[in-house]
């Protein structure tokens, strides 16, 4: 469904952030990529919607290659994949509703998006999802009078508004607790159940990434280091990811957290 | 080094001698242009005027108390005219700074190199030029009115506004604009929902702050023949009619405080 | 409808139209805005007199004048511009001088939390006096009273200065962190010693900046206080205008600017320096 094809991309400073990355991600699958900080991780989730314009290789969704579309045909290619942020990156003075319904943007013209007009199919689909993350309530408030996890999951439902075949998702729960940081990666791996979505999750959480799925790919200095099963992620594994340090406390806490409910899927433990 | 030792004992001075020897030199400048300043504006001045200044204020106080109460019938339409030619010049300005301020902005402006420094040039030209120059030059191009005055104080506060702007759009939250974008919106779509409800809180501000500065500038511009009350000023003034001088002035005082009142009310309500 | 959210169920909401929540919620208070804003614009559009002929007459001398941009004239009345560009200029410098020496014993006084009331109470009168008059119309004054000349210009903008930099500094002084200020009175300092080390230090880097911002003012407003007589360029730019000698009155624009644009980055580096 998604195939990354030698993706890679310098920045104008000079700094390498990817090198040659071949990736393919079956339909369905959702996979976390992890690496230390600067391996290059958010830029490979920007540049497969082209956020960040990649400097070589190709980026295939299904039969399209993205990396050559004009302006407009990249518009209809972002629409197929929703993104979800670090900082949630709400648009804070408008309403919860109204960041939901950004998530239409790339499928209303521009008069019809200002005058806050949606197609009804759409209102409908935005209260069905803030019903879904148990935000119906909050539809009418501002959305920087939410908490943050409550933000993330107004967040998630922007990103799914758009009915995406991919999910690309920075760092979901970077400033979140560590609850919340578990409540909204099991939404997130829930809803991409649900639906049949393929995902990225970026994550510097080893420990939460091996919880829910059942893919990890380990990225460093822009290379692929690691792709396998979470239970193959060694300590070994982990010092050629991230470096010398002492991981069996991070490996063994997976095993520790039996007492938090498990999601159905992380049965493969 | 601050610290030195001298006859074997540590001294600790704020300064190195260097430096003080070239701070007292930087004063001693200071006070030359200072005093030479003073000299060209004691040389243009006859003193004689000076000395005897009291007695012309006292004179000239007498003279102006009490202000002439029922001349006020006469001012309302001066008083309207002028609160027209702030509201609307700000309305004006406002419609003109807003595309110059995207424009001048580094992470809007279409092209860097050519667009925003031509951006740049509109708002420092039209911001260092005073609307009272601003109205003889229009006065001298379309005649003197009220007309007048509101293209003066609108020209002058494009590049009040499109800079105040500008530097909000530059200090907005990129990854909000980055979000909007990954959900395949248009780039007016991007504007829309992205950067403008980020600046809508700064704009409002910035929009009252400017209405009042313009109220007070407004009640002058009539001195020169642009409409408002200061037509009322100027022509009073000319026959030293000192009782009216005095009423127009405490309107003046009446309406700046008002102005600035409901400008502080509005912000309040706003943010 | 804004009472019910809460018991909102997803059921009663499928199907239904939605709108973003009003940003003035009282129905009654939004429109009466509304209609009263429209109203006030259509009357403030009637009762301007514009005098359409005039205007298209005035185009072209308004294209004459952008063109006069081009070509400015230093030359012809060079010596007017000269003498009227230095007497704003040492009008400014000297104004700016004593304005700014005046106004930090003023802003010490009209800071609430270092000034015993009565002093506060004199220092902020003589401030809200100073802001609330315009500084043309204390230059008419002065004119009356002390004759043509810069002296009278030289007053209105030391004057203006008081008000503009005794309020920001007050402020500033009020804002300061009280437990630097603490800290310094706690070791047996005199008040002088204590304003000099405990609060100096804090509220000088702003004083410094703010000062070359009213330096920048001075100068564009000595611009205009020719036009009542009260010296500087003003009255050679007034005189141009009458004349129409646009190329003449372009070249006093662009210098002007030019020095404004000098000012402004001068006061940038002095900024970044005391910072």
């Amino acid at each position: 469904m998604l195939r990354l094809k030698k993706l890679a991309k310098t920045y104008r400073t000079g700094d390498k952030a990817l090198r040659d990355v071949d990736l393919e991600v079956p339909t369905g699958q959702v996979l976390a990529l992890i690496g230390p900080s600067g391996a290059g991780k958010s830029t490979m989730i920007r540049c497969i919607n082209r956020l960040v314009e990649p400097t070589g290789g190709e980026v295939w969704v299904d039969d399209l290659e993205i990396t050559r579309l004009g302006a407009g045909a990249l518009r209809r290619a972002r629409r197929q994949m929703g993104m979800i942020f670090q900082e949630y990156a709400l648009v804070e003075r408008l309403t919860v509703m109204e960041n939901v319904l950004s998530g239409r943007l790339g499928y209303v013209g521009f008069w019809r998006s200002f005058a806050r007009k949606y197609p009804q199919h759409d209102v409908d689909e935005a209260f069905r999802l803030l019903d879904r993350v148990g935000l119906l309530h909050m539809a009418d408030k501002r959305a920087d009078e939410l908490s943050g996890g409550q933000r993330q999951r107004v967040g998630i439902c922007r990103a799914l508004i758009q009915n995406p075949k991919l999910l690309l998702v920075d760092e979901p729960t970077a400033s979140l607790d560590p609850k919340t940081s578990r409540q909204i990666m099991r939404l997130i791996c829930e809803l991409c159940e649900e639906r049949g979505l393929a995902a990225i999750i970026n994550i510097h959480d080893v420990a939460l990434a091996q919880m829910f799925v059942s893919r990890v790919v380990g990225l460093r200095a822009g290379a692929i280091e690691f792709d396998g099963p979470p239970e193959a992620l060694t300590s070994d594994v982990l010092t050629t990811i991230y470096g010398e340090e002492d991981w069996e406390a991070t490996i063994r806490k997976v095993d520790d957290d039996e007492d938090v409910p498990a999601p159905d899927f992380e049965g493969a433990e | 080094m601050p610290v030195s030792e001298r006859n074997g004992t540590q001294v600790w001075q704020r300064r190195t001698q260097g430096e003080s020897l070239v701070r007292w030199f930087g004063w001693l400048i200071g006070v030359a242009v200072f005093l030479y300043c003073w000299q060209q504006i004691s040389d243009a001045t006859t003193w004689f005027f000076v000395w005897d200044a009291p007695r012309i204020a006292g004179d000239i106080w007498e003279r102006a108390t009490p202000p002439r109460w029922e001349y006020i019938t006469q001012l309302g339409r001066p008083i309207w005219d002028t609160l027209n030619i702030a509201t609307l010049g700000t309305l004006i300005a406002l419609c003109l700074a807003v595309p110059v301020a995207f424009l001048a902005a580094r992470n809007t402006t279409p092209s860097a190199l050519f667009i925003r420094p031509l951006a740049l040039l509109i708002i420092v030209s039209t911001r260092s030029i005073n609307s009272l120059i601003w109205a003889l030059l229009l006065i001298a191009i379309i005649g003197p009115g009220v007309f007048a005055g509101v293209v003066a104080i609108a020209i002058r506060s494009i590049g009040f506004c499109a800079k105040l702007l500008y530097e909000a759009i530059e200090e907005i939250d990129h990854t909000q604009v980055e979000a909007i974008t990954a959900t395949g919106a248009s780039r007016w779509q991007v504007m829309a929902y992205g950067i403008v409800p980020q600046i809508l809180p700064a704009f409002a501000g910035i929009a009252v702050f400017r209405w009042d500065i313009n109220i007070r500038e407004s009640t002058v511009l009539g001195l020169v023949g642009a409409g408002g009350i200061g037509l009322q000023l100027q022509a009073s003034l000319n026959v030293l009619a000192w009782p009216q001088v005095s009423l127009i002035l405490l309107v003046i005082l009446a309406a700046v405080i008002l102005s600035e009142w409901v400008s502080a009310k509005v912000r309040g309500a706003i943010i | 409808m804004s009472g019910t959210i809460a018991h909102r169920e997803l059921g009663d909401l499928l199907g239904r139209q939605w709108r973003k929540p009003p940003f003035i919620r009282n129905p009654w208070l939004r429109w009466a805005l509304l209609i009263g804003s429209f109203g006030y614009l259509v009357a403030a559009f009637a009762t301007i007199e514009v005098n359409w002929s005039r205007v298209y007459e005035g185009l072209e001398r308004g294209g004459q004048f952008v063109l006069a941009f081009t070509s400015p004239d230093f030359v012809s009345r060079g010596a007017d511009i000269w003498k009227g560009m230095m007497e704003s200029i040492v009008m400014t410098v000297a104004a700016s001088v004593v304005g700014i020496a005046i106004s930090i014993p003023i802003g010490l006084g009209a800071a609430r939390n270092i000034a015993p009331l009565p002093v506060y109470l004199v220092c902020r009168a003589i401030v809200a006096i100073s802001r609330a008059l315009q500084e043309i119309i204390v230059a008419i004054l002065l004119v009356a009273i002390f004759g043509f000349g810069p002296l009278a210009g030289f007053l209105t903008l030391s004057f203006a200065t008081i008000g503009f930099l005794s309020k920001l500094l007050a402020e500033d002084i009020e804002a300061m962190d009280r437990a630097q200020a603490e800290a310094i009175r706690a070791s047996g300092a005199r008040w002088l010693q204590w304003i000099n080390y405990g609060v100096q230090p804090q509220v000088l880097p702003r004083l410094i900046g703010l000062s070359m911002y009213r330096v920048d003012i001075n100068f564009r407003e000595s611009a205009i206080l020719g036009l009542v007589g009260a010296g500087g360029i003003g009255a050679t730019l007034n005189t141009a205008f009458d004349r129409y000698e646009y190329d003449t009155a372009a070249a006093i624009l662009l210098l002007i600017i030019g020095i404004v644009m000098a000012l402004e980055y001068l006061s940038g580096i002095i900024r970044a320096k005391v910072q």
